[in-house]
């Protein structure tokens, strides 16, 4: 291969990692914008996604195409209970507070899966089988089509719920001032519960989509959590087009880094992308900053 | 002692404060009125440093300070109560009052943690100095109480208290008598008029009238972001301008 | 004062009650953890910021000491003491631009640091030996005594847990100490009255940072051998777990926070693969139900039965 054969194999492969980040990336600013509360459990809704659906289909025998809407639906249900459980008896938590005890649901799931399913790495079995395609000189697997389509499919459906269907409204009036929002009558407490069904339901869908790809296994949630926060700093914890270029970026960078540079250092990249952003603009790299009111 | 000169003050597309000018005469008691939304919290926090103004400069003691941070004009001697009061919840209330007295003090993180002398005599010192300040506001038994604890006209007094610790030259205080009832009131007027007996210059933002009209000496009236009027409080009384503003304020 | 004496009576006569060696080994890991927690409680429960990545400046410590002693030959104490300046420096340095930040981005980047830090020990293998480790680091001694069974290293290490619980108790009930926790309570009301805050902020950074690395060469001294795997996100959590169930803002609940979570994996031997679900349970139940940790929760619980009581404000 030549370079700029190896060049486009590189960013291929980043779009379609940086396609998985945007997805987490979303679940994490679809939390915050409701809450203000950054879920550091999101890598876990990530990781049950794909575990569920590997015992479904070898626990219950149960076909691919059942095992996976049955693990969304579950990790969703799971996502309620720790709503439910931890987040709404919370009214006037300091943030430390919110961070340690998302910390702790965090690792609490992560524990228990451990316990359940051990700690063995597993595959999924690719969606559509393994022949590679050739587009443009790179190769393409067709899971990274599945990626691309579902991502795609993603950014069509959020667009349509939160700027026109009812619900998807009142949830961004929250979002921008939560008072307000209760004073016209929408009830917070439900819009903060559907933030969490949604941001599961979209973190278990990201974690089914790669397990083919890159294998899964009861820690893989952290490293694609905080990535997928990553993506969401870059985006400026937009809902919408903002955090899917942010993942597409961070992604394509990782992989380039990786590639050209050193494949031991692949995760660092992403965080010290992070840092600097943090460092040097925490609003991310499309919003204006805002002044503060005191 | 303090001169505001020129401050314009624009948040994104909103004017908060456009051109206001005036001084603030040592020793005196200054108060600045106006209708809600007048500006008059954006300009004390623009004196106190919490934010620089988009123009013009404050001058304290004919030294600009518009862009010196909170805490170094902490150390010139300016200090600020809150319309809300802002504790420290968990400290005890004589534990407030002795961080007042931190820009007085000197001893450092190596000193503090080997309990060196200089330390421990400092150390005796301020708790004698915050003590005194407790005595000065009358809340003196309630030294060991936790300050979340407070109820909220003792908690005024708390906060008075730890500004005058500081020792200021001029102490800025922001709506003293919300939340007070009338007799409390009476009380905050007899404490300004012995702080202002000191030496202290005190300018408050204040929205009672009575208040306003008892203690000042002279009064800013601002209204929309603008200087409205200024002069004694029987001239202002009878400005026709400022009873329009708040009569036709509704 | 008394309660701090109690305590050293009780360390140094501890050992001649436990004979069993192994208790002893667990015994020095507690105090490491203590150091650890008071360090890390100073920046967070007293002026309230939070940090995910504090193994990294643990690992940094013992890694410096580790090199420098096993592969350089460099004396164990100047090993120690420039390894521990190295770590203080880089914090102050990273602290400016890290602690402007608040909250869960405050988190976050502290939790990215860890990892980054953790990533470049095991990617520099020809410095560090990589994931399978650096061995071969010489115990310290001081003149004719060498610090090599777990007997004499609890006094080593203890010596030193108590004279860092000692300073920093000095340090949070003096005027530096009020400053922190009036940054806590309030930002802009101690910016008010002149703290430094954000000087301060990093100050303490720095001081807890410097603490971990002390903490780290002396690890790595009694363990004589090191690896990545102990300074991961993992065991940064585990302090912050030990932090707050002590209770934030408390030096002696650190020591309590290390003591039970340093022992808690050895009581459940049997049930190794429940621990992560127990530090799970514990962060949220703690932080749900007891903010104060231990050190409040236990009185208060008592104070409960008690009638008659007055609160008042006390610190460590």
């Amino acid at each position: 291969m030549d370079i700029s054969q190896q060049l486009l194999q590189y960013i291929v492969s980043g779009l379609s990692t940086g396609a998985i980040y945007a997805l987490i990336g979303l679940g994490f600013a679809i939390i915050y914008n409701s809450t203000g509360i950054i879920n550091f459990a999101q890598g876990e809704f990530v990781m049950l996604g794909a575990v569920l659906t590997l015992s479904f289909i070898s626990a219950l025998q149960l076909p691919l195409l059942l095992a996976v809407p049955l693990a969304i639906a579950a990790t969703t249900v799971i996502g309620v209970i720790f709503e439910r459980l931890t987040i709404r008896p919370l009214k006037n938590a300091t943030p430390l507070s919110l961070v340690i005890i998302t910390i702790g649901v965090s690792i609490l799931l992560r524990g228990i899966v451990m316990l359940l399913w051990g700690k063995d790495t597993r595959a999924l079995p690719a969606f559509s089988g393994n022949d590679p395609l050739s587009i443009a000189g790179a190769t393409i697997l067709p899971q990274h089509l599945w990626i691309f389509a579902l991502t795609g499919l993603v950014i069509i459906a959020n667009k349509l719920y939160f700027y026109y269907s009812i619900s998807g409204k009142a949830m961004r009036a929250c979002s921008f001032n939560r008072r307000a929002a209760s004073l016209v009558g929408i009830d917070v407490k439900r819009m903060v519960l559907f933030s969490f069904m949604i941001s599961a339901a979209l973190g278990s869908m990201a974690g089914i989509i790669v397990a083919p790809l890159t294998m899964t296994a009861y820690d893989v949630g952290i490293m694609l959590g905080l990535k997928g926060f990553c993506a969401a700093i870059i985006g400026g914890m937009s809902s919408g087009l903002g955090t899917v270029i942010g993942g597409l970026i961070l992604g394509t960078l990782e992989s380039l880094g990786a590639g050209l540079i050193s494949s031991g250092y692949k995760d660092a990249i992403a965080f010290i992308i992070l840092l600097l952003l943090l460092f040097i603009r925490p609003q991310g790299l499309f919003k204006k900053g805002e002044t503060e009111r005191v | 002692m303090l001169e505001i000169r020129g401050i314009t003050q624009r948040f994104g597309g909103l004017t908060a404060l456009e051109d206001v000018s005036f001084a603030i005469e040592k020793g005196l008691i200054k108060g600045i009125i106006g209708p809600n939304g007048a500006g008059k919290t954006t300009l004390f926090n623009i004196v106190s440093g919490i934010y620089p103004p988009t123009a013009g400069s404050i001058l304290l003691e004919s030294r600009n300070i518009s862009h010196l941070p909170t805490e170094r004009r902490a150390a010139l001697g300016m200090v600020r109560t809150f319309q809300n009061i802002e504790l420290f919840g968990q400290m005890t209330v004589l534990e407030n009052v002795m961080v007042g007295l931190h820009v007085r003090s000197r001893s450092g993180i190596l000193s503090c943690s080997l309990k060196l002398p200089g330390h421990l005599a400092e150390e005796r010192w301020i708790r004698e100095k915050a003590m005194y300040w407790l005595e000065f506001t009358g809340i003196s038994e309630l030294a060991d109480i936790r300050a979340s604890s407070l109820p909220f006209g003792k908690g005024r007094l708390l906060e008075t208290a730890r500004a005058m610790a500081l020792e200021p030259g001029i102490l800025l205080m922001d709506e003293p008598a919300a939340g007070l009832n009338s007799r409390e009131t009476a009380e905050l007027a007899v404490l300004i008029r012995k702080i202002r007996d000191l030496g202290v210059t005190i300018v408050l933002v204040e929205h009672d009238m009575e208040l306003v009209m008892d203690i000042c000496d002279s009064i800013v009236v601002l209204n929309l972001g603008k200087t409205l009027a200024e002069g004694t409080p029987r001239e202002i009384q009878e400005n026709q301008k400022v009873i329009s503003a708040y009569l036709g304020e509704g | 004062m008394v309660k701090f004496l109690i305590l050293t009576a009780v360390v140094l006569l501890a050992p001649l009650l436990f004979t069993g060696g192994y208790l002893m080994n667990v015994l020095v890991f507690v105090g490491i953890n203590t150091m650890l927690a008071v360090g890390l409680n100073l920046l967070l429960g007293f002026a309230g910021q939070i940090s995910l990545g504090h193994a990294a400046f643990f690992g940094l410590g013992a890694y410096g000491s580790g090199i420098l002693t096993a592969t350089y030959a460099v004396n164990p104490w100047l090993a120690m003491l420039l390894s521990a300046g190295a770590v203080a420096l880089l914090a102050f340095l990273v602290g400016f631009p890290i602690l402007k930040l608040k909250g869960h981005y405050l988190a976050m980047a502290t939790l990215g640091l860890g990892i980054i830090v953790y990533i470049v020990f095991n990617e520099t293998v020809d410095l560090t030996g990589g994931p399978s480790g650096l061995s071969g680091i010489p115990n310290l001694s001081f003149w004719k005594l060498t610090f090599d069974n777990d007997f004499k290293n609890y006094y080593l290490i203890w010596g030193f847990t108590l004279l860092i619980m000692l300073l920093s108790i000095n340090l949070v009930n003096s005027r530096i100490g009020r400053a922190l926790r009036a940054i806590h309570d309030s930002e802009v009301a101690a910016r008010v009255m002149g703290v430094n805050a954000r000087l301060l902020k990093v100050q303490v950074f720095t001081l807890s940072a410097l603490i971990s690395a002390v903490a780290g060469s002396l690890y790595a001294h009694t363990m004589t051998f090191i690896s990545p795997a102990s300074f991961g996100f993992h065991f940064s959590i585990e302090l912050v777990t030990m932090v707050i169930i002590g209770g934030l803002g408390s030096i002696y609940g650190s020591l309590l926070g290390a003591v039970l979570l340093t022992l808690l994996p050895e009581l459940l031997r049997a049930f190794q693969d429940y621990d992560i679900i127990v530090y799970g349970l514990l962060l949220i139940s703690m932080t749900m139900f007891m903010p104060g940790g231990l050190v409040k929760g236990i009185p208060a619980g008592i104070a409960l039965l008690l009638p008659g009581r007055r609160r008042r404000g006390e610190h460590a």
